[in-house]
């Protein structure tokens, strides 16, 4: 127990959070000690002091947890070796909590963070849920409303991108065949930066909070409470995440895959990875300038967006948006990746069209670099700008079509389990829900009924439709299929079901529901409604199911923690998978595969008698 | 079962289902009240919409569960399904087919822009301002005249100029279909045409702060003759001269004042800013532990430098600090049209010892 403890309390996740705020009380500190020099004494929470401190204690848990030793070293001329597997006289679980360069370690880091961050933004979610759930104010400010719902936003997205974090990782090198992503500590640096950028934006909760929503727009940003600096800068440190492993997973994806992995021999989930990293890779970073900006405003007194200084509060809207549109195809894209990726295994036919599915997702990339303002058809545009956007919106339903049609032509005339098992049914589930999304979708881009539904709870239930099928029910999809892989145990199928049964018709409710007041005249980021608006029985009936989606997820995190303890071992191929993950022992081994493999055949030609995927690389025979 | 068996199912059950979810749609997709000239062709594409979102769900999850019921495997049945790849017709069909249809619901929807923004005959111009949260109207063909309350003709095309003063909000009405941010430093405009009398609502519609859910007005269109005889009324408003100076202040502290009430309530319930009722000659007790007299020294700071003495349990830098400025610039306008000299300050301070 004590050594236990010993080992928790010496590891790189408890000194880097200890670092961060060390650090943060000396860049707090630096700065008050400036200002003692002339005279000036510096208040409790200064605003200027707080920011520079926040950005320092990101540097603190990095040094803190160990993530910059090897490169620190690198520089002064160490060389380092890349250590594997478990630390010496240290138990399996601690390579959990420090500093690993093994992706799987890393893809689970992501996913346990990932479940555990979406447990926080639910969480929040539920408590101000319960408060519409009724007209007036019951347990709530106005105040405390904004924050819960601003930091609801921005921290499922940190979530969704720690989840896409731990797909990609996990899932990317071994469906490739490489024993590990191209830049092991680059990976390792990409994880770790996202816990101090969580910490931060909690943190801003905590000291005022902020009322901006997790858009942050200008100018009420500049007028925001102090909170508002910590999630800025929170948000911008997610960016180095994003950037980095979006680069990392490219180069993997292109160098390392195993011989006669041709473009269009790659599993469909790394062709969703890498459409999603080349998003991640260009579009961060006008997002970064916008969160700069701001923070330069407020703290140095800059001026970009305030027109009484001459700014433009509509700039910040474009630099916003040109990342904030495209990174929904970041979340979406794996998950859509992940439903093409799941159905052939279990309906056992080829996936249909498997060219046009994989370049719908370039294609949805590339066309949702050109529709950002249309987050913006209020926003005082000319009609000749509105326009153009009004019909690049319009042409996402294309590439996003050719993916349903896909899907269902892969389901004709397959060979459907009778009682599908959790995964196929949350990709049943995913399916419907990305549908809701989906359809829900072109009466937004069309600008006349847009203006009715721009910011109201239309809104909300169409881009939670979007997430949850999108995202959320094929990240649960994932996590129920390749529990047994990761695991080396079996998830309890009639708890699965259960989550499924509750989850499902809950969120239909929900999401429904939420457009249907959305239509009526309920806004978006209000803390009460008006009773006269009669939408009081359908909010109730949202807050209802919004209860029910987060018992269920409770239900899947007790199901994942009980099987764990299962003494009896998974089946190495329960699903009957022909991808080479399944081929080899489950947990997965150290380095992944023992012998090399080379790819020849298609990936999903289920139905093919004799057909393989892949088979071992027999080494040459040496000699001449 | 053959294929064309399948297939007339599928339309069948399509069919019916397309038509029952558009059914539905009339109960849980319902629009509020059609209450402008605007709501007409906004709504000709709502019901576009709902007929093309009825069809696509239809045809998507027809097809899904149709699959699930009909090709479910027998027990025990471990074989695969059929070795089909795909098909190049069917994949190009479902690419261009759609691309010709969102093409034609984009021409749909420029047309139906074009209708509801372009100037109609006979308009009449409101300004709009929006601040921290509250909304003024201004009445520039009507001698000026200032409102709380937004008072339209009915069957009369309005032109909202609309300016916002400190963040973005954003012009609501549900009834009218249409919505417009107000934007700091630049005019944006929104073209309504009430066609129903009656009281409606605006309701701030881009998150502005502390108190957005609370950002409300009243909307009330009217006959022709109703509302001249509103102006009429309006118009003839004593002069300021004629006022008491606490009416005064009642007035500045008003929505076509300056909205101090807005944050500052008259009956003691806690809102954004302290309340004034029984503020005058009390003691105050500030955010550093101190306490300050009540006196009109103390209200002219709280009003010039509202973060110089922070009342206890309130926030700082949510009160505007530029309200001494905003009332010289409106002294100097009615000085210039009654001759007559103000001191706005001192009229709210005579309206705040009113309120004992």
């Amino acid at each position: 127990m004590f050594r236990t403890l010993r080992i928790f309390f010496t590891s790189s996740l408890v000194k880097g959070i200890v670092g961060q705020y060390v650090a943060w009380a000396l860049g707090y500190g630096f700065i008050a000690m400036l200002r003692s020099f002339r005279g000036q004494p510096t208040p409790w929470l200064f605003e200027p002091a707080i920011a520079f401190g926040a950005l320092v204690s990101v540097l603190g848990f990095l040094l803190a947890a160990g993530v910059l030793t090897d490169w620190l070293k690198w520089i002064v001329g160490k060389r380092t070796p890349l250590a594997h597997g478990v630390p010496a006289g240290k138990p399996e679980w601690s390579r959990y909590f420090n500093v690993d360069y093994n992706h799987k370690v890393i893809g689970i880091q992501y996913g346990v963070t990932s479940l555990l961050v979406l447990l926080v933004g639910g969480l929040f979610a539920i408590i101000f849920r319960i408060e519409l759930a009724h007209p007036g104010m019951q347990w709530l400010t106005n105040d405390q409303f904004n924050t819960l719902f601003s930091a609801h936003g921005i921290v499922m997205i940190a979530s969704i991108l720690l989840g896409v974090g731990a797909m990609v990782n996990y899932l990317v090198p071994l469906m490739i065949g490489a024993s590990d992503m191209a830049f092991p500590r680059l990976n390792a640096f990409s994880f770790w930066v996202t816990i101090p950028s969580v910490t931060l934006i909690l943190t801003g909760m905590a000291v005022g909070g902020w009322d901006t929503g997790w858009v942050g727009y200008s100018t009420l940003s500049l007028r925001a409470p102090l909170g508002i600096v910590l999630f800025l800068l929170g948000f911008w440190v997610n960016g180095f995440s994003s950037i980095a492993s979006s680069l990392n997973m490219l180069v993997t994806a292109t160098t390392m895959r195993a011989k006669g992995m041709t473009l269009f021999r790659m599993p469909i989930v790394v062709w969703g990875a890498a459409a999603a990293s080349i998003i991640q890779l260009t579009a961060t970073q006008t997002v970064g300038v916008a969160l700069t900006l701001t923070v330069a405003e407020r703290v140095l007194g800059l001026n970009f967006f305030d027109p009484s200084g001459g700014g433009n509060p509509i700039l910040y809207q474009h630099l916003f948006w040109f990342y904030s549109h495209p990174v929904v195809y970041v979340f979406v894209l794996p998950g859509l990746a992940v439903i093409s990726e799941l159905l052939p295994v279990f309906v056992r036919k080829p996936l249909f069209g498997y060219r046009w599915v994989a370049l719908s997702s370039l294609g949805i990339g590339l066309v949702g670099f050109l529709v950002w303002a249309h987050h913006m058809f209020t926003s005082g545009m000319a009609d000749a700008l509105r326009m153009p956007f009004m019909f690049s919106t319009m042409m996402v339903a294309v590439p996003t079509g050719v993916k349903f049609f896909s899907w269902v032509a892969t389901m004709w005339e397959g060979k459907i389990p009778r009682n599908p098992p959790t995964p196929l049914l949350f990709v049943f589930g995913a399916i419907s829900i990305f549908l809701i999304g989906g359809v829900t979708g072109p009466i937004l881009g069309t600008i006349p009924t847009d203006l009715h539904l721009h910011d109201s709870y239309w809104i909300v239930g169409h881009f939670h439709a979007t997430m949850f099928g999108g995202y959320i029910f094929p990240f649960f999809a994932a996590l129920y299929y390749w529990y047994p892989k990761i695991s080396g145990r079996m998830y309890k199928e009639s708890l699965g079901k259960l989550h499924f049964w509750l989850m499902l018709p809950a969120f239909w409710v929900m999401s429904i529901g939420q457009m249907s007041v959305g239509l009526l005249g309920m806004r978006r980021r209000v803390a009460d409604y008006d009773p006269a608006l009669g939408i009081t029985t359908t909010q109730l009936l949202v807050t209802l199911s919004a209860l029910v989606i987060g018992w269920s997820v409770l239900i899947m995190i007790y199901n994942f923690i009980s099987s764990a303890r299962s003494q009896t071992a998974a089946d190495i191929n329960p699903w009957r998978s022909r991808s080479p993950e399944w081929q080899i022992p489950s947990p997965v081994p150290e380095f992944n595969y023992s012998v090399p493999f080379e790819v020849v055949g298609e990936p999903y030609d289920y139905g093919l008698a004799d057909s393989i995927y892949t088979r071992d690389l027999v080494p040459a025979p040496s000699g001449d | 079962m053959g294929r064309v068996k399948h297939f007339i199912t599928i339309i069948i059950l399509v069919a019916l289902s397309t038509v029952g979810l558009r059914f539905l749609f009339e109960y849980i997709f319902a629009l509020p009240i059609a209450a402008s000239a605007e709501a007409g062709p906004i709504d000709t594409l709502f019901n576009f919409h709902y007929w093309m979102i009825a069809f696509l769900f239809s045809l998507i999850m027809v097809l899904m569960i149709y699959s699930i019921f009909v090709f479910r495997r027998a027990d025990g049945d471990e074989t695969d399904g059929p070795h089909i790849h795909g098909n190049k017709k069917l994949e190009i069909g479902w690419t261009i087919v759609p691309t010709i249809v969102v093409l034609g619901v984009g021409i749909f929807g420029a047309i139906t822009l074009n209708e509801i923004t372009r100037p109609k005959e006979g308009e009449m111009v409101v300004d709009v301002i929006g601040k921290q949260w509250i909304w003024s109207f201004k009445y520039p063909e009507q001698n000026d005249i200032a409102s709380g309350e937004l008072v339209l003709p009915i069957n009369r095309t309005i032109v909202l100029k609309m300016n916002a003063e400190d963040v973005i909000h954003s012009f609501w009405v549900p009834e009218f279909r249409v919505k417009q941010d107000l934007v700091p430093g630049r005019e944006t405009t929104l073209r309504i045409t009430p066609t129903m009398a009656g009281n409606f609502r605006l309701r701030c519609a881009e998150i502005c702060g502390l108190n957005h859910t609370l950002m409300e007005a009243d909307v009330r269109v009217v006959s022709a003759e109703e509302f001249q005889a509103w102006v009429d009324e309006k118009s003839a408003a004593p002069a300021f001269a004629d006022m008491t100076p606490e009416q005064r202040g009642a007035y500045w502290a008003g929505a076509e004042g300056f909205g101090c009430i807005n944050c500052h309530s008259q009956d003691g319930t806690p809102s954004v800013g302290p309340t004034w009722k029984g503020l005058y000659g009390h003691e105050v007790q500030l955010g550093d532990g101190s306490t300050v007299p009540a006196d009109d020294q103390y209200i002219l700071t709280a009003i010039h430098d509202p973060n110089a003495q922070v009342v206890t349990g309130f926030n700082p830098n949510i009160m505007p600090q530029n309200y001494l400025d905003q009332f010289t610039t409106r002294e100097q306008e009615i000085g210039t049209a009654e001759a007559f000299d103000l001191d706005i300050a001192a009229d709210i301070i005579a309206f705040i010892k009113t309120l004992q």
